[in-house]
């Protein structure tokens, strides 16, 4: 009867460990695969700002330093890139120097009438929201891995599962730390 | 995403998942009732009679019905997604031609990476009643669509909101169940029908007028075995009411959670209440599938028993509010104020 209740306990923890194992090794690939989407995009993004620069170029030729920081700021972000996931903090920095510049650009370009009627606005603002929903995703991954592998008591199987905690990807531009201004007023929304 | 909304999550899949496969083997598990029932009632009328008379010995119509209901099943299964959006009219948008259009095909990609599914195949309906679906069997076959007056009324961030409640439905397989249900429904009320109309003008049945006694127990078999054929399509119809109404706030608390903006949900919600043309392109079979009732909102704008019994959606008041309630929520822990 003892030995009975023994195997029965043993077979319940095997089990179990069977279960948090197998899902510490998912969540990881879950991470991994949500940040080669984040990279995904990113290549996206670098892809498009060569024919983005080249749209704007001819309609405002005395914009030339805001274009000239894009520009910089892509080439600097390819390069990066190109060290692999591994750099998360230097890509992030890169990538979010990008971000600024184009959002800087953005507010340039609303200002012409010839742009505006362009799918210019549209292209930019769906390229920025990609970048934004990919590394949302990658962040939840990430941060539901890392609660995974250092709540109790899945703990102490991290171990064995080779599971480490993954960075997220913060926000280093302090531009975009900064409280928003919001408007108060009440007027209606256009 | 926190690890309970996770587990949440898969629960919610492999209940979806179950409860397919339960519809399924239930529509199979009545269809066998009907075909079964019938021969035995039949083999009963039969067995008493002359000995050169022709007995009903072999469950012929039982297998016969189980094996169509089998077949139907299975076809509704696989081919309920296409049959679905042909019944709505829907076109595919393979290539954006207006900056709409281009706009919705942006707005899915961004949401199919928030959630973390493949991009589903997009159509438009041409209705000018805002209002949208989702169908499809599984995230990697799947399929969005709004209708024509949902493009013309929304801003970028409301269309975001649906669509995102809409990959929602996706993501947690709610779309499986119920576009099988909704295959199923249509397939009900077709082989009804049919049924009625065999039986109507002394058709193939038993003609009844052979003056043969029979006994109370079969008369009382006869009974049941018809008003399950009458209640057949009600029953079907409870079923497709009752499944989708819990899902609609579950939905909206994930598209909340992809695009981290409630309020933009809740003021897409708000103008798509305010539109009282009900949308004539989505006929009822299908409009437990779609994010606002269709067929008009009378009755979803309240709740209690008779609404409860007969809306496909919960009262839009109190989904608005409930998507307020996380939007102001949000703000108070960012430290921004409303405006």
């Amino acid at each position: 009867m003892g030995s009975l209740i023994l195997l029965a306990l043993l077979v319940v923890v095997a089990g179990w460990l069977i279960g948090a194992y197998n899902g510490l090794v998912s969540l990881k690939n879950q991470t991994l695969n949500a940040f080669k989407q984040i990279d995904v995009q990113l290549k996206r993004r670098h892809d498009l700002i060569p024919n983005l620069v080249n749209a704007v170029k001819g309609a405002m030729d005395f914009e030339k330093s805001t274009l000239e920081a894009v520009i910089q700021a892509r080439n600097q972000a390819v390069k990066v890139n190109a060290a692999g996931p591994e750099a998360i903090k230097q890509i992030s920095q890169a990538e979010n120097a990008l971000s600024g510049a184009l959002s800087r650009l953005m507010v340039v370009v609303e200002q012409y009438p010839q742009l505006k009627a362009t799918q210019l606005q549209e292209e930019l603002t769906c390229t920025e929201n990609r970048i934004a929903f990919a590394r949302q995703l990658y962040n939840d991954t990430a941060t539901q891995y890392n609660t995974k592998q250092q709540q109790f008591p899945t703990n102490l199987v991290a171990g064995m599962a080779k599971a480490q905690s993954a960075d997220l990807w913060e926000l280093e531009d302090q531009a975009e730390r900064a409280v928003p201004q919001v408007d108060l007023s009440t007027k209606p929304k256009a | 995403m926190t690890d309970e909304a996770s587990l949440n999550l898969f629960q919610q899949q492999e209940a979806n998942r179950r409860r397919t496969f339960w519809l399924m083997v239930g529509f199979v598990a009545f269809f066998a009732w009907l075909g079964f029932g019938g021969d035995y009632i039949y083999h009963l009328y039969t067995l008493d009679a002359p000995r050169r008379a022709y007995h009903h010995d072999f469950p012929w119509l039982g297998i016969g019905l189980s094996l169509v209901a089998l077949a139907l099943a299975w076809y509704a299964y696989k081919t309920g997604p296409d049959k679905v959006l042909w019944s709505t009219g829907a076109r595919e948008v393979l290539d954006p031609q207006d900056p709409k259009e281009t706009q919705l095909v942006n707005v899915v990609e961004e949401m199919a990476i928030a959630a973390g599914v493949p991009r589903p195949r997009i159509w438009i309906v041409d209705d000018p009643d805002p209002n949208a679906f989702a169908t499809g069997t599984d995230p990697l076959h799947s399929h969005v669509a709004v209708t024509q007056g949902l493009l013309d009324l929304c801003t970028r961030d409301e269309l975001q909101g649906v669509i995102a409640h809409e990959l929602g439905h996706v993501k947690n397989l709610d779309v499986r169940l119920m576009t099988t249900l909704a295959a199923l429904v249509g397939a009900v009320a077709l082989m009804h029908d049919g049924a009625t109309r065999m039986f109507r003008p002394g058709g193939g049945g038993g003609s009844r007028d052979e003056g043969r006694k029979a006994g109370p127990f079969v008369l009382a078999l006869l009974v049941v075995w018809i008003v399950s054929w009458i209640l057949a399509p009600i029953i079907a119809q409870l079923l497709a009411l009752g499944v989708s109404r819990k899902r609609e706030y579950l939905a909206d608390a994930m598209s909340a959670q992809f695009t981290r903006n409630p309020l933009a949900l809740a003021s897409a919600l708000q103008k798509i209440e305010g539109a009282e043309a009900p949308t004539t392109h989505i006929k009822r079979g299908a409009a437990h599938l779609c994010i606002a009732d269709p067929l008009g909102r009378r009755l979803t704008n309240h709740e209690g028993l008779f609404a409860d019994a007969l809306a496909t959606h919960p009262p839009m008041a109190k989904r608005i509010a409930i998507l307020k309630g996380m939007g102001y929520a949000e703000l108070k822990k960012e430290g921004g104020a409303i405006s």
